[in-house]
């Protein structure tokens, strides 16, 4: 009696230690869905729309990953992050990829152990201010009250700046980005300071944007990317060529109106390569050979989900700056696909 | 007995295997188990800290940071709990209707409702209920600073005068205790004499004479003596006999140095009413004054006129000049007001808005239960003894303070530790108005920045654990005293 209860505890810790666990394709094709952690809500990048669709440009990378995998760009679920939360929840597996404003560092890469697939937005931290305050540079700072998102790269460099310019200030910890602009434009803060792009995104939604003005100065460089857990190389593989597609989808002409089209073969061997009418890349990653096309059908290339989300015509109106194809003088410029 | 074994082998296993699974995970992600990170540098600054720290300090420094400011909500907060439940409790056992009614609703209001509610309601009552700093400012102000221009109530916190010392402190403290001690002997030669005798010494008027009357004595006799002292202000560069408006046209936001005394606090003040910030060098010697003014650490000093003396024209390679302006040397006690000067108020001292919040929040919800303890330790003090005071004709204020509250504080004390330490692990919640507790430092930030999650909640968990364990330590020894004793 004794015995055969000891052995039966034994045979179940035995068990419950040697699930191994899967790849995590594997994990995302059997579940039907891709987890993607997003911002709690960036309108632009990240942020539940009218209908209660996820939409925006952060989004649309999640999308076409879906899209990619599975083969549908709606079979993801969005799980809001906030600065605090998001290294955990991918560490953990309760996410497959972050897509949240997450700036590329050494120590995220290597310490934290995450792999960082590319950059979809460089950007750099700026300051937004009321326009009554009559600031007109960074510099005359000193001594005010500073709203910051907590756990992120804004709040050191922030410190480093204060103290290299030898002037202070008084940190407002925050935790998500609708908290900060409510605690700003209540004035409980002077200064508003996070990413350029989140900055022109969150002025965007002000009753009057017009009455805050961006500083000029850029004191970081933030390249902003998707990133995966380190250590599942195949998965970091799919996400990395993933928005390298929709880079180079931009480069070669290829949108989401002329990609049906184009998937049937054209003239170009690079087009054929990467939308599978010629060779096998996608088998290659464990995907079907349609995944570019599914990837760039999902919300068009890189030029188009900038223009739709976070572009000119957009209440946000960033302008493409360092985020034009290297064509263009831009910093954009995909690996070729062969 | 078998059954002990089996279960206590099934505990041993699970714990085993919990182990042995962290251990093969954190192998998987590549990740080891260190501490090391506590000694690294932090980076990153935090608004309100009790001792010195800055984003040079270390990580481990800054949870230290995060764990003052978790005692101090925590103490606040438990000596606002316990005035307001005491004082609540009584009261809804009150005679008088509406006073009754009134705490019941306070209790049940506070009792039923979340926590999280009541700590993000106070704090958005306070931003978004009173004035930017801002709106002090200019010639017809939207808003103004109350108690004789000694406190502003802003939406970044309430800003309150914070008292400096100066020469002739440390006599007025060595009075105090000499009063304070004399107190306490008064009081204990009142308790025999009242024992032996029957006689009742006045002994709250003499005990508030001796806490007040020395002290102020000295302080008024030597503020006269020193208070018209005027400490010579010294410039490096600048024109010799130049007023302080004058020579900061030149030195914006001037960088002082001092000897820390009310002095130099004088001196901020007459800075900021010009609109000038200051950054105070404390040095604490004039050999060492003399090193800083000469490396350029700062442009300003003030000091003693003999120290003056010695320095007029001492200095090679400085070119060192005498304002024509003074500064007062100040009293021995003063409070620094706080001023509008650039973007926000400066000197004294800031309540934060989230201190506040947090502490209201968690003071009155803590009350409600503490008030509800009270009561019962009241009720639990039978009839009879009241019944019993009162027929030996003691006043109805000693009859609760020498019958009814040593008996119902025996009732009291017990749950009462567990409020204490309930209110103690809630002000984690300080994460939902940004309060710079030790969640939110080793816990929130820290963590963040390293990646040490396990390392950082495992420190955090021992952390909570000391402290409750503590204070159940402290409050049990005082439930000791307060006890039966069986002789
Ligand atoms: N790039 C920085 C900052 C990222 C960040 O917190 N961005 C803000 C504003 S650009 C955001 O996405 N907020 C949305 C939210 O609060 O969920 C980092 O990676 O640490």
């Amino acid at each position: 009696m004794k015995k055969s209860v000891l052995l039966g505890t034994l045979a179940v810790a035995g068990l419950a230690a040697g699930v191994a666990s899967a790849s995590t394709l594997e994990e995302v094709q059997a579940r039907g869905a891709l987890n993607c952690g997003v911002t709690t809500g960036l309108v632009g990048f990240a942020a539940p729309d009218a209908n209660g669709e996820w939409d925006g440009f952060d989004v649309g990378v999640c999308r076409a990953v879906a899209a990619a995998v599975l083969g549908d760009p709606s079979a993801v679920n969005f799980v809001p992050t906030t600065g605090q939360t998001r290294f955990t929840a991918l560490a953990s597996g309760e996410i497959d990829m972050l897509a949240r404003n997450t700036t590329w560092t050494f120590s995220r890469d290597v310490d934290l152990r995450f792999e960082f697939t590319g950059v979809n937005y460089y950007d750099g931290q700026g300051f937004m201010v009321p326009r009554e305050l009559g600031v007109s540079s960074a510099m005359e700072l000193d001594g005010a009250t500073v709203c910051i998102q907590t756990g992120t790269t804004t709040e050191l460099n922030l410190a480093d700046f204060f103290a290299s310019n030898n002037m202070s200030y008084e940190p407002v910890p925050i935790e998500t980005n609708a908290e900060a602009q409510q605690q700003y434009l209540a004035g409980a803060c002077d200064v508003y300071t996070t990413d350029a792009s989140g900055l022109a995104a969150t002025r965007a939604t002000f009753e009057d944007p017009t009455a805050h003005v961006i500083l000029p100065e850029i004191i970081s460089k933030e390249p902003l990317g998707p990133l995966v857990r380190h250590g599942d190389n195949e998965w970091g593989d799919i996400v990395r060529w993933t928005l390298n597609a929709l880079i180079a989808a931009e480069e070669l002409g290829i949108t989401s109106a002329n990609v049906a089209e184009l998937a049937a073969g054209t003239n170009n061997p690079e087009i054929n390569r990467m939308l599978g009418s010629e060779g096998d890349l996608g088998g290659m990653m464990g995907l079907s050979s349609d995944w570019a096309v599914n990837a760039i059908s999902a919300g068009g290339n890189y030029g188009e989900l900038f223009e739709r989300n976070i572009g000119e015509n957009t209440p946000i109106g960033l302008a493409r700056g360092l985020n034009a194809q290297w064509t263009d003088g831009g910093l954009l410029y995909s690996p070729p696909f062969r | 007995m078998t059954i002990q074994v089996v279960a206590l082998l099934l505990i041993a296993l699970a714990f085993y295997w919990l182990g042995h699974n962290i251990v093969s995970n954190l192998r998987q992600l590549g990740k080891d188990f260190d501490f090391g990170f506590l000694w690294s540098r932090s980076g990153y600054d935090i608004n309100q800290r009790l001792i010195e720290y800055s984003n040079n300090s270390t990580h481990g420094r800054a949870a230290l940071v995060g764990i003052l400011n978790t005692m101090l909500v925590a103490a606040l907060g438990c000596a606002l709990a316990t005035i307001l439940g005491v004082i609540a409790g009584v009261l809804r056992l009150s005679k008088n209707w509406i006073v009754a009614r009134l705490m019941t609703v306070y209790v049940e209001g506070f009792r039923n409702i979340p926590l999280l509610l009541w700590i993000i309601l106070i704090f958005a009552i306070m931003t978004e209920a009173t004035p930017q700093p801002r709106d002090f400012r200019g010639d017809n102000p939207d808003a103004s600073m109350i108690l004789f221009d000694s406190v502003a109530v802003t939406n970044r916190g309430i800003f309150i005068p914070s008292p400096v010392w100066g020469d002739g402190a440390g006599l007025l403290l060595i009075v105090f205790a000499l009063s304070l001690a004399a107190i306490w002997a008064f009081r204990r030669y009142a308790h025999k004499r009242q024992e032996a005798t029957g006689d009742i010494l006045p002994v709250f008027p003499v005990s508030l004479g001796l806490f007040l009357v020395p002290t102020l004595l000295v302080y008024f006799a030597f503020s006269a003596a020193i208070s018209r002292d005027q400490y010579p202000l010294m410039g490096v560069g600048g024109q010799q006999g130049a007023t302080l408006e004058q020579f900061v046209e030149e030195n914006r936001n001037p960088s002082i140095c001092a000897i820390p005394d009310t002095a130099v606090v004088n001196l901020s003040t007459e800075l900021r009413a010009i609109g000038q910030r200051a950054d105070i060098v404390s040095v604490s010697s004039a050999a060492q004054m003399q090193e800083s003014l000469q490396s350029g650490d700062c442009v300003l000093a003030v000091m003693p006129p003999d120290v003056a003396a010695t320095m007029a024209g001492s200095l090679d390679g400085v070119d060192l000049v005498t304002l024509g302006q003074t500064i007062d040397r100040g009293r021995p006690l003063q409070f620094e007001r706080p001023q509008l000067a650039g973007f926000n108020f400066e000197g004294g001292i800031q309540l934060r808005n989230s201190l506040i919040a947090l502490w209201f929040a968690l003071s009155l919800y803590t009350g409600a239960f503490i008030a509800e303890i009270v009561r019962a330790g009241i009720l639990a003090v039978s009839r009879g003894q009241t019944e019993a005071a009162f027929a030996l004709g003691l006043q109805p204020s000693r009859t609760m303070n020498l019958v009814i509250l040593p008996q119902a504080l025996r009732v009291i004390i017990p749950p009462l530790i567990s409020q204490y330490l309930n209110l103690t692990k809630n002000s984690s919640l300080a994460i939902a108005v940004g309060y710079m507790d030790v969640r939110s430092t080793l816990g929130g930030i820290t963590i963040n920045q390293t990646g040490r999650e396990l390392e950082g909640m495992l420190l955090l968990g021992l952390f909570y654990l000391v402290l409750s364990l503590l204070i159940s330590g402290v409050m049990n020894i005082y439930n000791t005293s307060v006890k039966l004793k069986e002789r």
